[in-house]
């Protein structure tokens, strides 16, 4: 089961600040290059792509290697204009695909 | 541990531990498809009724078995959720684990010894001074003569389970105080104790007890 | 290697199986794949396409020793506007020694509101790690660290 966290700051924001928004999602970022006891070749299996989307605009995204840690953790920043979902997707191999949102409330 | 794995384990939303508290959080509600109780089903408000358990864990049950957390999960779910139990170090279990130990984070670890568990506490402490492997070291070896001292990058702890179950960064996953232990064995060059053995248990008792008073961390990051 | 190692062989013939031994001795202990190693510089130049980044700009945090190679935390934040006249478009990480130079590349926009971005990577060895910045005005800005890689004590094996 995937689990993804996704933290809008808490603190009051207004238009026009920019806010850092923090997303983590549970994935092993299988690098393809562990062996198993038997010695037998572990495929590569990572998310290649995280995209969000501020009121229905993108407005971030991210490329990944298999150098990106298990369990991504990424954090940037988002011009606050209203209030308004920020939708996080996250798109792997092996057809890889979780979606989830969070809320922007913007308070004046 | 470092600075680094500290500052992850402190921020809830940079701990992936807590990742695992989400997922057990969701199983908690989740009932099994016999249609017997979710966990909240008996136990209602996780928050309620988990608080401080882990803290008094290995403990003690009704009937006289003394049992770690994982063990009396598992027990629950053959004997009330009438399902096969999760193995232990499955996800699922770990997640389990990690919602109900959060629930002990801040809290003073219980001594194992004012609970009745004295015995199993000198077992333990017997285990914990035996020399082990073709090193031949003994847990004290290390966590008593030389903590503090680097083994590795790693500077050596003094053996106080506060955070289980850990996001070891080495395992790149969750896991528990045994599959820990395990590596400890490895790291001597010892044979582990086989699965299931009481050793686990009365190890896990003698370390809980080293670490009475001291406040739980649990999920936490180790390197 | 099985050629002994007798007195009455000529030097170079000692010489060779010495090496060959050496050789052989390095491929078993190895632990990258059997590929050729990475170049940084070059997964750097295809990024800019061709352009050598300049040095400014860019601040690449990241710990200068790190207890497990396998989550690093790096930050990198570029001194740099972001406005729709001038803004950051991308930021990449680089290795230098990892099996693939690549790590990640960041798509900004003016929506960003500040060219400053976080993650957790995975360093295989002590090595020099690149952050190289590419503006809306083409020019490309880096700054490289290097990071000493820690083995944990007591794994799995």
């Amino acid at each position: 089961m995937t689990t993804a966290m996704i933290l809008v700051p808490r603190t009051p924001i207004r238009s026009g600040d920019v806010v850092m928004l923090k997303a983590m999602i549970s994935h092993p970022m299988e690098t393809g290059y562990r062996r198993t006891e038997n010695g037998e070749e572990i495929p590569r299996n990572i998310i290649r792509r995280m995209i969000c989307r501020y009121d229905g605009v993108e407005v971030f995204s991210v490329e990944m290697h298999q150098a990106i840690a298990a369990n991504p953790f990424m954090s940037f920043g988002v011009v606050a204009t209203k209030t308004g979902p920020v939708e996080f997707e996250w798109v792997g191999d092996n057809g890889f695909r979780h979606r989830q949102s969070a809320q922007l409330t913007v308070t004046g | 541990m470092g600075p680094e794995a500290q500052a992850m384990q402190r921020d809830d939303f940079s701990n992936p531990a807590m990742l695992g508290v989400a997922a057990g959080e969701a199983a908690w509600n989740s009932a099994p498809a016999n249609g017997k109780p979710a966990c909240s089903g008996c136990h209602g408000d996780i928050n309620a009724t988990m608080r401080g358990v882990d803290a008094r864990y290995p403990a003690r049950q009704a009937n006289g078995a003394v049992m770690d957390l994982t063990g009396r999960i598992q027990t629950c779910q053959s004997q009330h959720q009438a399902i096969t139990p999760e193995p232990r170090e499955s996800a699922g279990l770990l997640a389990l684990q990690a919602a109900v130990a959060l629930r002990s984070r801040g809290m003073q670890i219980e001594a194992p010894a004012s609970r009745g568990l004295s015995e199993a506490v000198s077992r333990g402490e017997a285990l914990y001074r035996q020399r082990l492997g073709q090193l031949n070291l003994s847990c004290a070896q290390c966590h008593d003569d030389h903590w503090g001292r680097s083994l590795g990058g790693t500077r050596i702890p003094q053996g106080h389970p506060t955070g289980y179950p850990i996001f070891r960064l080495e395992w790149q996953a969750m896991g528990s105080l045994q599959r820990r232990l395990r590596n400890c064995f490895t790291g001597v060059r010892a044979e582990p104790f086989p699965a299931g053995a009481s050793e686990w248990i009365d190890l896990e008792i003698y370390l809980r007890q080293r670490a009475a008073g001291m406040a739980s961390d649990a999920p936490g990051v180790r390197p | 290697m099985s050629r002994p190692f007798s007195p009455h062989s000529g030097i170079e013939l000692d010489r060779r199986a010495l090496i060959g031994a050496g050789a052989m001795l390095v491929t078993a202990l190895a632990v990258e794949p059997a590929a050729a190693s990475p170049d940084m510089a070059a997964a750097i130049r295809k990024f800019t396409g061709g352009a050598e980044p300049k040095t400014g700009k860019v601040t690449l945090d990241i710990a200068p020793l790190v207890e497990n190679g396998n989550a690093v935390g790096v930050e990198v934040k570029v001194d740099h506007p972001m406005t729709p006249e001038s803004f950051v478009s991308e930021i990449a990480i680089f290795t230098e020694k990892n099996p693939v130079p690549d790590v990640a590349v960041f798509h900004l926009s003016p929506q960003s509101g500040r060219a400053h971005v976080v993650t957790r990577m995975r360093l295989a060895t002590t090595q020099n790690v690149a952050a190289v910045a590419r503006l809306s005005d083409g020019s490309h800005w880096q700054e490289t660290r290097e990071v000493i890689v820690t083995i944990a004590a007591c794994t799995e094996d």
